[in-house]
């Protein structure tokens, strides 16, 4: 370890001799700049501020601007105050939406984390094969959710579909689900497809997570009389709970605000039947131009994700305050 | 170890894996069967007597050179992996910093900071999209490749910092202060020091921030218009569609396509990700 440093150190002292004009000062204003740790950290923060600042503060401070407006493409409006908000309220299909990613929200994660967890366990064990298991279990969570949601769209076909093949081959139907084409039904294959797709990312983290508790914890468990359960139960899980609820919160974010699945999916229909938030914000604010609306209906998710946000930094508080 | 009995280990082992593995992969499975299947083959009844859903008994490459020569298809992978690197950069490179100031640095506002980064992590895409449109079109950024390169950072880079932060946490002070001690910058020894041991850190936050920006729709759906500047899932959703008529032969075929790099990068890369989530967690 020695040798790099004094390298590194060496060729500094180098750059220094070599400069054009000798220094009295014993180190120039750019190495002063770098020693000194507030500057030097401002200077590091610098192009990330700058970044976010413009791309998502600017952004959202003209995002609730617009929710406030009548704007829509070509026409600049004017301040209507909560008007765009009351609309959306007394909209029936608004009222669905939001319904409808709550529904999606809630089930879908209590199925990942259920799912990711049993996987979890059960990538943690020694078996032959393992490496290429795992990284096989990760594929649904690294292909793009458009292209994966096409095969599913295409299994989910209504006159082609294999699983309804496979559903009256083995004697389970006499006639065909109505897979997208029903309103409840679609909606319940988004929240099938939505597992599918983020299982993996609770299982592989979740698989993180048990990697860095002591073996020996379960051995003592067992040899205390502690079966499967248990030893789940009093041991992994409080262990685990951290990770687990920054998984959780990340899935809820992500899935709560979600859009591709369902625009590839169903499209929000039939008959509007299935929009989310996102999906229903776009087809106002983008595909029927009323951006003043759209951009009211995105806020609304806002106060769900601060709830979330801020109950996870409080928890994590009390965490680290422990 | 916790012994077992035999019977025990395949219900409570075997079987469920086996369950996971086939339903994970059956997707990709059948992906790859529709690609390859004539079109006369895919759309025959499903309760026809000579169904054989599963295999094709006459494999075709058709619908792979429909895609490559009748649709723009390799433009838009070479769209969305130059898009990809280029935004995964310049987020590895803010997140480096970012990462080494709120880890070491000790500043006025360092934990108010740190948080507003961590929140702008949990603020979604789709709850900016439409203002986010008006942006890009006042700094005339609409339709070109930087209209994407520079908002994917935006939520890359948090997930950058905080990755990288909690790396660097785990790596020991004292390292630093030999090479301070032996003369180096402190900017020298962030460069030279702690880079070097952060590699794993840095390799997988690369990797996932490589495949967000290939997994992207939202953003790449609005600010892109023309057929020529699109990206692989924006270009499948827009132009293997016609109308109501879905082109499923080709359209498998194009998510296999634009699912290969990923899944490539992965591949090689799967034990520094588990490694460096192993790193963070613990840190």
């Amino acid at each position: 370890m020695k040798k790099p440093i004094a390298g590194g150190s060496g060729s500094v002292a180098g750059l220094e001799v070599a400069l054009p004009h000798p220094r009295t000062s014993q180190a120039s204003p750019l190495t002063r700049v770098l020693e000194h740790e507030g500057l030097l950290a401002a200077a590091l923060l610098a192009p990330t501020i700058l970044l976010l600042g413009v791309f998502i503060a600017y952004p959202f401070v003209m995002g609730v601007w617009l929710s406030l407006t009548n704007t829509s493409v070509g026409n600049v409006g004017h301040f209507i105050g909560l008007d765009n908000f009351v609309k959306a309220w007394n909209d029936s299909i608004f009222r669905t939406a939001f319904w409808n990613t709550s529904v999606y929200t809630f089930w879908a994660t209590i199925f990942k984390l259920a799912l990711g967890m049993w996987l979890a366990l059960l990538l943690n064990r020694n078996f032959r094969g393992k490496r290429l298991v795992r990284a096989s279990m990760l594929l649904p969570f690294i292909v793009p959710t458009v292209l994966s949601t096409f095969a599913w769209r295409w299994m989910f076909d209504p006159t082609f579909s294999v699983l309804n093949w496979l559903l009256y081959r083995g004697g389970f139907i006499v006639t065909k689900l109505p897979f997208l084409s029903d309103g409840v039904y679609a909606l319940w294959c988004a929240i099938v497809v939505n597992t599918w797709r983020g299982m993996p990312f609770f299982a592989i983290t979740l698989l993180a997570g048990l990697q860095t508790i002591n073996t020996d914890l379960h051995e003592a468990a067992s040899l205390d009389g502690a079966n499967g359960w248990k030893r789940f139960w009093y041991v992994t899980w409080p262990l685990l709970k951290p990770v687990t609820l920054v998984v959780v919160v990340f899935s809820i974010i992500q899935t709560f605000s979600d859009f591709q699945l369902i625009y590839v999916l169903t499209g929000g229909g039939p008959a509007n039947s299935t929009h989310l938030l996102a999906t229903y914000a776009y087809q106002i604010g983008v595909a029927t131009g009323l951006l003043g609306e759209g951009a009211a209906i995105s806020l609304c998710m806002l106060p769900v994700l601060f709830i979330v946000v801020w109950l996870q930094l409080r928890y994590l508080r009390r965490l680290e305050g422990a | 170890m916790v012994i077992e009995h035999r019977w025990k280990k395949w219900v409570f082992f075997y079987v469920p894996l086996t369950v996971f593995i086939i339903g994970t992969l059956f997707p990709f499975y059948w992906m790859l069967v529709t690609a390859i299947r004539p079109d006369a083959e895919l759309y025959r009844s499903w309760r026809a007597a000579t169904n054989t859903p599963f295999w094709t008994l006459s494999p075709t490459l058709e619908h792979f050179r429909d895609l490559m020569a009748k649709t723009t298809f390799p433009i838009w992978l070479w769209n969305t992996f130059f898009i990809a690197v280029v935004s995964t950069i310049i987020s590895l490179f803010c997140g480096l910093l970012a990462g080494y100031a709120l880890a070491r640095l000790k500043f006025p506002m360092a934990g108010a900071l740190g948080t507003s980064i961590f929140v702008t992590y949990l603020v979604p895409p789709t709850l900016l999209f439409i203002p986010l449109a008006n942006i890009i079109r006042e700094f005339h950024l609409g339709n070109t490749p930087w209209a994407l390169i520079l908002t994917y950072p935006t939520f890359l880079i948090p997930f950058c910092t905080w990755l990288l932060m909690g790396y660097f946490k785990t790596i020991p002070k004292e390292l630093e202060e030999c090479a301070r001690i032996d003369g180096a910058t402190r900017f020298g020894a962030m460069v030279r020091i702690i880079f070097p041991i952060a590699v794993p850190g840095i390799l997988s936050a690369g990797i996932f921030a490589f495949t967000l920006s290939w997994n992207e729709f939202i953003y790449a759906l609005i600010f892109l218009s023309s057929p020529e500047r699109k990206t692989v899932p924006v270009g499948v959703v827009s132009e293997l569609i016609r109308g109501d008529i879905y082109f499923w032969g080709q359209l498998m075929a194009g998510a296999l396509l634009g699912s290969i790099p990923v899944a490539l990068v992965y591949s090689f890369f799967v034990e520094y990700y588990v490694t460096g989530l192993t790193g963070s967690v613990k840190g």
